[in-house]
């Protein structure tokens, strides 16, 4: 069946606002939903480093001075929630997917243009009802986890308004994920086919396909909990003969797949952004295909390994160590594939590649802990402890973050119509990477001492490696400055970046910059390979 | 209706071209119903978990009684199958018939409802009691939302079926087959609740 539908009605754009009013609308366009999406995230991202800043203040001195200590636990809290929730999921899903995307597959919007708006609409206020908990009666207290019983038992309004407001979020990222398979899968161009796609597409195909199976299980546990909190009965609390575990299986069942949720997407987004900066194809393009898939199903049974002290029985234990340890596979074919694309490359130096190699280099290291933490004598050793906080924001920080900040430098030509300034960046870079490596690489050394994670005071001894972690973050919130200049600069006077500054071959870069609204002004250009560096243009297929 | 949700037309160039693609509303429809089923995996792991290891205390109740709600599978059942009936007497444009047919739908939903209701007063638990009784109010009242939603959307499509000036027609079927899409997915879920929560 297809719908043929009258082109006198379809052409609302006109009753849209115009210039920078339209980021404050309810538009229907991808690029504008995008942008959307990374400002919100980045608002969001600088109210977490500010909590996040109190807490390496409260740390570099053993004792709780800084903030009393059920505040530290509101703040530690709100803070991995909101870098979850608000910043991570959010950019590297919402903004880069709904902006790239409709490139990718050849399309004019996404698959379904008014519940993508809908799905960006839920964020903004879920995010600030969530910061705005803190001013009523407190904010939740129980960690991003909300383990029950300590969810159960800590101040309820908090918690109650944590729940709604991921709730709220965990729909938006359901709407994203329905939207970015129907329009992968069925958006593309006639003619272009699945494996000429470029990377990025395979890797938000594989990560919607996460958050549809597995966020529902969050939303259904957090109706749970939530019933546990208001209504007392008893599904998660032992002293009315519920079960605590239940709740960390069927919250791991989501949260393992969102660590994937956050990740995948990067992987896609630096496998488009070596080949430019390298001038090479991408080394391996099945090969890769075939680990994001892998890590899709494997990501799916692993998640006990986050329960390995919760009394988890041996069969258990030993399953979710080997499954989590076969994951390492596909993960390092990708790793190697990016070493080879970048392998006797062209390669130039500049903030968007420096981000990127930064990203490789912080995620190995994040990787090769998580391997070390499958294993169940080490994790029963170091659990909760502050090498789990190490190992994990190598993942999401080193990995992450260093990703979505190399596909601003990337892409930032491409949105604004502006060069971001160099040297600025190169700094950028340099502060951030310096303050990454110097804030987490010590607390290695404390989990492995045994520092627990959560708790606003420590033993004195902690105290010197706790001040260079502490300064480290100092570095890490100082470094914001620069890109903050450097955007605002740019956008104002920056070079003028032409419609291709970096010779790129993906499809965005064959339209002005930044694109017309509906993409392209005539036929969308069928490219059936993306990565076609190093070739006569003859060659090309 | 506006089209962007379901398809961009798009003007090119000022001409009368137009692109025209497959509806792929039925698609996000199916993947949403994916998401929601995935919601209630969650719950019936949940359950068989508790029931394999939570050991209800001394002199828990936590007996059902089969008639009402096997009355019950038989009425949504059926109400499949007359949501079917209305599907078909769209298609040949017969409307009233389709009207009468998803009226009556409606109607079994209502009464599958009202006997749940019935269910629930006339148990010896309340929802607090245990977590046998906690689990059951929460599945069964998770998919009592579900059949509400689902009497209300056939309640709506049924009125857009009218004759003169109804929205739904034989050209335009896919209001009626994505409610009855959900529909079905709602009774294959009741299936399977009452395999696991009466039955086992």
């Amino acid at each position: 069946m297809t719908i043929s539908i009258d082109p006198q009605k379809t052409n609302n754009e006109s009753l849209q606002p115009k210039g920078w009013l339209r980021y404050f609308s309810f538009s229907l366009d991808h690029k504008v939903i995008g942008i959307q999406y990374l400002v919100c995230g980045f608002l969001f991202y600088l109210i977490g480093g500010t909590l996040a800043s109190a807490i390496r203040i409260e740390l570099a001195s053993p004792m709780s001075d800084f903030m009393p200590r059920d505040v530290y636990n509101q703040v530690l809290t709100l803070h991995g929630t909101i870098m979850i929730f608000l910043w991570i999921v959010p950019v590297v899903n919402g903004a880069f997917g709904n902006y790239l995307i409709p490139f990718y597959v050849g399309a004019r919007d996404m698959a379904f243009p008014r519940l993508n708006a809908v799905a960006f609409w839920l964020i903004p206020p879920s995010g600030l009802m969530l910061v705005a908990s803190y001013f009523v009666e407190g904010a939740a207290q129980a960690g991003w986890t909300a383990y029950p019983p300590l969810s159960i038992t800590t101040p309820q309004s908090g918690q109650i308004i944590w729940i709604l407001s991921v709730l709220l979020l965990g729909g938006s990222s359901i709407f994203g994920g329905i939207n970015f398979i129907a329009t992968i899968i069925k958006l593309r161009r006639p003619g272009l086919k699945l494996m000429q796609l470029p990377m990025y597409c395979w890797a938000m195909l594989g990560t919607s396909l996460l958050v549809v199976l597995s966020t529902p299980v969050l939303a259904g546990t957090l109706i749970l909990l939530s019933f546990d909190i208001i209504a007392n009965t008893g599904f998660f609390n032992p002293v009315l003969g519920g079960n605590v575990v239940v709740y960390q299986h069927l919250f791991w069942f989501y949260s393992h797949p969102a660590v994937y949720i956050m990740v995948l997407p990067a992987f896609g987004l630096v496998s488009e952004i070596l080949p430019v900066h390298a001038r090479k194809p991408l080394f391996g393009y099945t090969t890769m295909v075939f680990s994001i898939m892998g890590i899709v199903v494997l990501g799916l049974v692993v998640w006990a390994h986050h329960m390995f002290t919760s009394g988890t029985p041996p069969w258990m234990r030993l399953f979710f160590t080997i499954a989590t340890a076969f994951i390492a596979v596909p993960t390092g074919i990708k790793f190697f594939n990016w070493v080879a694309t970048l392998w006797g490359g062209k390669i130039s130096i500049n903030s968007a590649m420096l981000f990127s190699c930064g990203f490789i280099i912080n995620f190995v290291f994040g990787g090769i802990t998580g391997v070390a933490l499958a294993q169940v004598p080490f994790d029963i050793h170091v659990h909760d402890t502050y090498f789990v906080v190490a190992h994990f924001h190598y993942i999401v920080y080193g990995g992450t973050v260093f990703i979505i900040f190399s596909s601003i430098y990337h892409w930032f030509p491409k949105v604004t119509g502006k060069m971001l300034n160099e040297k600025l960046g190169i700094l950028h870079f340099i502060i951030t990477f310096i303050g990454f490596n110097l804030c987490f690489a010590p607390q290695h050394w404390l989990g492995l001492n045994g520092m627990p994670r959560r708790v606003a005071e420590y033993d004195p001894q902690f105290q010197f490696v706790n001040q260079i972690s502490s300064l480290g973050a100092l570095l890490m919130a100082i470094s914001t400055i620069p890109f903050l200049i450097n955007v605002f600069l740019s956008v104002r006077n920056g070079k003028e970046a032409g419609d291709n500054p970096w010779n790129a071959l993906t499809p965005e870069w064959l339209t002005s910059s930044p694109p017309p609204v509906e993409n392209w002004e005539g036929e969308a250009p069928l490219v059936e390979e993306p990565y076609g560096y190093g070739k006569e243009i003859s060659e090309r297929k | 209706m506006t089209t962007l949700d379901s398809s961009k037309e798009i003007q090119k160039n000022n001409s009368e071209a137009t692109e025209t693609h497959e509806d792929f509303r039925m698609f996000g429809l199916i993947t949403f119903l994916i998401a929601d089923g995935m919601t209630f995996a969650g719950f019936f792991a949940a359950y068989l978990t508790y029931k394999a290891v939570n050991p209800l205390p001394d002199g828990a109740i936590y007996e059902l009684e089969l008639p009402i709600p096997t009355l019950n599978t038989i009425l949504l059942l059926v109400s499949s199958a007359t949501f079917h009936k209305a599907g078909k007497a769209l298609l040949k444009d017969k409307n009233s018939d389709s009207q009468k047919w998803l009226f009556f739908t409606a109607f079994l939903g209502i009464i599958f409802l009202i006997c749940q209701l019935f269910e629930y007063f006339h148990l010896p638990f309340g929802l607090t009691d245990n977590l046998f009784a906690s689990t059951f109010y929460a599945l069964t009242g998770f998919h009592g939302l579900h059949v509400t939603l689902g009497t209300l959307m056939i309640l709506i499509i049924a009125w857009q079926s009218r004759i003169n000036g109804g929205r739904l027609t034989s050209q335009n079927m896919f209001p009626l087959e994505a409610v009855e899409l959900y529909w079905h997915f709602v009774d294959g879920i009741w299936v399977i609740l009452f395999i696991i929560l009466y039955l086992l």
